[in-house]
């Protein structure tokens, strides 16, 4: 168990900078995810914490020890690789024990120790078996249990569920969230895919260009973006952005989308900061901020009259895309609140959970 | 429509047999005319019609090959001498190669200047060569020829076994040191199994130049550290040529290539079923 504190890191290649500068300061015992497109440096990040890269500038501390230049093996760590990396060459029980018969455990604790890892992953069958004769979900189990096996005080995960297919990938998410549940070890967990980031991290730390681009709850990050990247980011399917122009005028906010044509008011409670009259701005439409009318609308919510171009029924709901101001937007409806495309709909567009973005900056207002 | 295709694959069989079985006499006709020949008697060696096998087959080339030209002694310093330069060119080849592979050492010139060792024509250096050996003492020792032969097979060694090395993912090894591996462990326990099928390779083309090489051992080596190629040479004579005992010593050389051939085949096979992890 270790709280990691991260200050000032730089990591370069050459002339090539990966990591820029990134503070964080993970509590003990936090799941955190770094998430973020591929080459925004979110597994160089990883990899020195592990050790397996050196650190250009700043401190790493894990458990209030700077690890920067300790060896990998020194720094009670543990790390899954998106590979697997299981060694071909020995059967899953070596290779669960392997890295407590490097540290000189006697043979009958690395017996025991395997055994109880095995048990808790449901693998003491594939004990005697090669990895190649595992499948995909099965050699990861084999990847978690040689981790866990020696009660590191930090887990490392560098896009561990990627090479899985859909299925797997589901039931493996969720069981790494019961096993740190479980176990309440720190998890540092790398991924490029948001749902993983959402369903598991306590903290979501969203990585572009070598920067932290934001960080928090995963719902804090998901209804109050920072920018528009992290709000593009995060979601499925992505926000709509609309660009317009603020109008502050008699005491009332309005928003007028594309040629000028639609205006909408913006509700009392939007506080914009430093908003100016005439300000472009874009505003950021989840799919969930709309709904089918019903009734009368309520507090900032306005209803608009919208024709349906597109529908993606997906089971339980419905993708319906529409033009907003010549912007195409998608709304998310109830399966049966929509037909086909043609369709003539009353879309009720909750303007208090929107995002309004500065234009130049791409920053909240 | 079956049984079209039925017989168009018992003729396509029937056709690979035949390649199979024409190919198996081009191999085997010289190596069983070799054998027949080392224990023929000496007037049936190129009698006509020829003898193909012999009323009264005999030993005595293989005594004189192996005893009265020293044959024995030749393949016993071939063996030697290979096996320790192939020993020693694998294992620093392999370190060369790791360390380039992983570290980038010497940046791209060092791995170069390796290969460009063999760019030199040996017999450019075989006299330098010659001289420095016979001041140190190392001329007609076995020492000296396997320094000589691992120097000559390292370059190709270490650039087989560093294109191995680059393809091989490194996550296996980041693994073990975080496992609890010091780099040495990393590469001992890991990477050098791993390589296994690169450095069985690397090693068998390294024994099969030092097997069959002849120029070097015939400048550096006289009377005593003289290898199996150099004692062909004495089967020309001023006498004509000594069929029998060129055939004896022929067969009696494959021997330790065969049994070497089996065993690093097994070795690379069981190598490539083990990759495949991925996926």
């Amino acid at each position: 168990m270790a709280r990691v504190k991260i200050s000032g890191l730089h990591k370069h290649f050459g002339a090539v900078p990966a990591v820029r500068g990134v503070d964080l300061d993970i509590a003990d015992g936090e799941f955190t995810v770094l998430v973020g497109p591929s080459g925004c440096g979110k597994s160089t990040l990883l990899r020195t914490i592990a050790g397996l890269e050196e650190v250009s500038e700043g401190t790493i501390e894990i458990g209030g020890d700077v690890v920067n230049d300790m060896r990998p093996r020194d720094r009670d760590i543990a790390m899954v690789f998106q590979d697997y990396a299981l060694y071909p060459h020995m059967t899953v029980e070596r290779n669960i024990g392997f890295g407590l018969k490097a540290r000189k455990l006697p043979p009958p604790e690395v017996a025991k120790r395997v055994k109880r890892a095995a048990e808790m992953l449901g693998i003491t069958a594939f004990l005697p078996r090669y990895p190649r004769q595992l499948s995909g979900g099965q050699r990861q189990r084999v990847a978690i249990g040689r981790a866990i096996v020696r009660n590191p005080r930090l887990f490392l995960f560098d896009e561990p569920l990627s090479n899985l297919d859909a299925q797997l990938r589901d039931g493996m998410r969720a069981e790494i969230k019961r096993l740190h549940q479980e176990i309440g070890t720190t998890m540092i967990y790398v991924t490029h895919d948001q749902i993983e980031a959402m369903t598991l991290a306590d903290r979501i730390v969203l990585m572009r260009d070598g920067v932290v681009e934001q960080q928090g709850a995963p719902l804090e990050l998901f209804e109050r973006p920072a920018t528009r990247f992290v709000a593009g980011f995060l979601g499925s399917p992505q926000m709509s952005f609309l660009p317009g122009r603020l109008l502050n005028g008699a005491g009332e906010l309005r928003l007028t989308l594309g040629d000028g044509s639609l205006v909408l008011p913006l509700p009392q409670a939007k506080k914009l900061g430093g908003a100016a009259d005439g300000q472009n701005v874009l505003l950021g439409l989840r799919p969930e901020h709309m709904t089918r009318a019903h009734g009368e609308p309520g507090q900032g919510v306005v209803r608009y009259d919208a024709t349906i171009e597109l529908v993606q029924p997906t089971g339980s709901r419905s993708y319906a895309t529409f033009r907003l101001a010549g912007q195409p937007v998608i709304a998310e409806l109830q399966a049966h609140d929509v037909g086909r495309p043609g369709e003539k709909l009353a879309i009720d567009i909750n303007l208090q959970r929107a995002s309004i973005f500065d234009a130049g900056t791409e920053r909240t207002l | 429509m079956g049984g079209a295709t039925k017989r168009w694959r018992v003729r396509s069989e029937a056709g690979r047999m035949l390649f199979i079985g024409i190919y198996l006499l081009f191999v085997l006709i010289p190596l069983y005319w070799m054998f027949i020949t080392s224990i023929k008697p000496s007037d049936d060696y190129l009698a006509v019609p020829p003898v193909w096998f012999p009323s009264q087959p005999t030993l005595v080339h293989y005594n004189a090959a192996l005893f009265a030209y020293r044959g024995l002694t030749g393949l016993m310093n071939s063996i030697v001498v290979s096996l320790s330069a192939t020993a020693l060119s694998a294992f620093f080849g392999t370190l060369m190669a790791y360390s380039f592979a992983r570290f980038n050492t010497g940046g791209r010139h060092l791995s170069f200047w390796v290969l460009s060792q063999r760019f030199l024509p040996p017999i450019a250096v075989v006299l330098p060569i010659f001289l420095i050996y016979r001041t140190f003492g190392l001329h007609d020792t076995r020492f000296g020829l396997i320094i000589a032969y691992t120097v000559f097979t390292l370059p190709v060694s270490v650039w087989m076994m560093f294109a191995y090395f680059r393809q091989m993912p490194k996550s296996m090894e980041d693994a073990a040191l975080v496992d609890g591996c010091t780099r040495w462990q990393a590469f001992w326990q890991v990477a050098v199994p791993l390589a296994a099928p690169g450095i069985v390779a690397a090693a068998v083309f390294a024994f099969i130049a030092c097997w069959t090489e002849f120029f070097f051992a015939l400048i550096l080596t006289s009377r005593y550290a003289f290898t199996l190629p150099t004692v062909f040479r004495a089967f020309l004579g001023f006498q004509g040529a000594q069929y029998g005992e060129a055939s004896a010593l022929a067969i009696a050389s494959l021997v330790p290539s065969i049994a070497l051939g089996v065993l690093a085949q097994r070795h690379l096979v069981r190598g490539l079923t083990l990759g495949a992890v991925r996926g």
